[in-house]
């Protein structure tokens, strides 16, 4: 498996993370040394082998569909860069 | 006057009660060991104003009589958890300066108890890493040194490297770690302290800087497996607040330190002898099956066939888990935020850019690769398929046995930039730990010897699903017979 530095440009903005050309020299091949270790996978025989998500061997639990706690906007804003009456601020997104 | 700083957990308890000592200076010794070794760099954020204050409280407790289970002991917590009012960052500069408004549910089972907190450790960024080399706060040192070059700074092991070597160097009396690869029980071999990683399920995930949310497990570090139990006692437990934490009753673990062996069946995984491993680490696995059965123990041969694929699984299943845990960092609603004027996506790939680091850079992009269209099948699905072998393997394996002994990693510490530049040589450090988090199996490293240049070696303890118990039991018998010798580090802390 060959990552060029276009398919690594790529991934990086699937990711939202922003790379430089220089950086995306760099990456490529490290991705496509990760991935070509990781073509051994395919040497096992997993024929009528059902996936494994999760270990947790319990029903997911439900609970009363009632409001159990809120009224924190200002836990829930403490922590943001930029806030302004109760809202987060983002750059413009529509013109 | 005794050395606070080299008492267990369960002597300073009973001097506590004794009041042979108070909370206070007990904490005190601690924070001054704490910043006299600042150059080990365990600590992110030290805490000390608050560790007096709540010693305070705890020697007003034992004043009264009414003291708790863990009352005024001093811990590291791993900067992995969230703590109210205190800084959380996960090594991470995208979370720099971010101060949680809540109190993760096993830091609440230790605050409940009475423990004090010391500070915030150090950590790979993000816990992705196996020598906390890729902290943003930069490395930890583990406080041994090699008999043949005690100029060289080693790793402590990694991720949880800073809760270890502050344990070790008598930095702090226990701490908390996370394992989600390994992260508790190879920090713990390579700087001689006992590491726990709970079943999972088994303690509450609600809190914890999320990273691989299926692998994810807290735990605990101590110098003696008994502590560890005292400890394990406080963070163990059912937590609404975690959908996947188990109802399972929490057995009192310290009733199962120095419980006798016999007649336990112990599994050898002949799979774990691997090609290119330091004979070194097979002679202590050797020593570690002898001193069992002199205990009684029942040896008995296992294999694990499918143990050789656990690696390659993992870095699929960890970064794809990852690359989704880690979208949220965004620069919106906490931590970092780079924006230069852009657009939002422009301010999203800036932020993250500039936040994430290299290690943590490099997850993200194999796990949005390996979830992407077209990819899905050949990479995730297949991963999750291995995975359902290994976990099958052990359930095959516990029909003959009732914990399983292995080496706990495949060399003792390295030194600091000795495998950074390589990955998939980084990864190999976790070989043996980490099938445990791909089947979510307890486990725990013990320390059981030094080799020849003078470093810790551990061995590893797979226990079934929720027998934390049987691992207590087990791991109790080895340390009566290794008698692990840690003077070397007695000095450090004075």
């Amino acid at each position: 498996m060959s990552i060029s530095p276009q398919e690594a440009k790529r991934i990086a903005k699937l990711a939202r993370i922003g790379i430089s050309d220089a950086e995306a020299d760099k990456i490529g091949p490290e991705l496509s040394n990760i991935l070509g270790w990781i073509e051994q996978l395919s040497e096992v025989n997993t024929d009528n082998v059902e996936p494994l998500a999760n270990v947790a061997n319990i029903d997911l639990k439900k609970r009363k569909d009632e409001v159990t706690d809120g009224n924190i906007q200002q836990d829930v804003l403490a922590n943001a860069p930029e806030s302004l009456e109760g809202y987060y601020v983002v750059p413009k997104v529509v013109e | 006057m005794t050395n606070l700083n080299d008492l267990t957990i369960k002597d300073a308890l009973s001097g506590l009660k004794n009041k042979e000592f108070t909370a206070v200076e007990l904490n005190e010794a601690h924070i001054r060991a704490m910043e006299a070794h600042r150059d080990l760099n365990c600590y992110i954020t030290e805490t000390p104003d608050l560790a007096i204050s709540q010693a305070k409280q705890a020697d007003e407790r034992y004043a009264k009589g009414e003291a708790l289970s863990l009352d005024g002991i001093p811990l590291g917590i791993k900067d992995m958890f969230c703590t109210k009012g205190i800084q959380t960052t996960a090594a991470s500069h995208i979370l720099e300066g971010f101060v949680p408004t809540y109190e993760s549910t096993v830091t609440q089972g230790l605050l409940d108890a009475g423990a004090t907190y010391l500070g915030k450790t150090n950590l790979d960024e993000f816990a992705m890493g196996c020598s906390n080399e890729s902290s943003f706060y930069g490395p930890v040192i583990n406080p041994w040194k090699s008999k043949s070059d005690p100029s060289k700074k080693l790793v402590p092991g990694g991720s949880s490297g800073g809760s270890a070597a502050a344990v070790a160097a008598r930095l702090c009396m226990g701490a908390t770690g996370t394992d989600t690869g390994g992260s508790i029980r190879q920090p713990a071999a390579f700087t001689g302290t006992v590491g726990m990683r709970a079943t999972y399920g088994r303690c509450s995930r609600w809190g914890i800087v999320a990273f691989s949310s299926s692998l994810d497990q807290a735990g605990m570090f101590a110098r003696t497996v008994e502590d560890t139990a005292l400890l394990m006692n406080e963070i163990c437990g059912h937590d609404l607040k975690d959908s996947t934490s188990s109802p399972a009753k929490v057995p009192d673990f310290t009733q199962f330190c120095g419980q006798s062996v016999k007649g336990l069946k112990i599994g050898i995984p002949s799979e774990y002898r691997i090609d290119g491993v330091p004979e070194e680490i097979n002679a202590e696995w050797e020593k570690g099956i002898e001193w069992l059965k002199s205990e009684g123990a029942e040896i008995v041969d296992i294999s694990l066939p499918h143990t050789k694929y656990a690696l390659a699984a993992y870095y699929i299943i960890n970064p794809a888990e990852a690359s989704s845990n880690l979208a949220r960092y965004d620069g919106v609603r906490y931590g970092l935020r780079v924006d230069e004027g852009g657009n939002l996506n422009d301010m999203y790939e800036k932020t993250r850019a500039a936040g994430f680091g290299e290690e943590v850079r490099r997850r993200i992009m194999v796990g949005t690769y390996a979830l992407s269209a077209g990819y899905y099948d050949a990479y995730y699905l297949k991963a999750q398929k291995v995975r359902r072998l290994i976990y099958n393997d052990f359930q095959e394996a516990f029909k003959k046995c009732d914990t399983i002994l292995t080496p706990a990693t495949p060399s003792a510490a390295f030194g600091i930039g000795e495998q950074v530049n390589d990955p998939i040589q980084m990864y190999l450090n976790d070989v043996f730990t980490v099938t445990v988090n791909l089947a979510g199996l307890p486990g725990v490293s013990v320390p059981t010897g030094l080799n020849s240049d003078g470093l810790p070696l551990g061995l590893q303890l797979i226990g079934k699903s929720f027998d934390e118990a049987t691992l207590f039991r087990t791991a109790s018998a080895m340390e009566k017979c290794a008698a692990f010798d840690s003077t070397a580090l007695k000095e450090v802390a004075a």
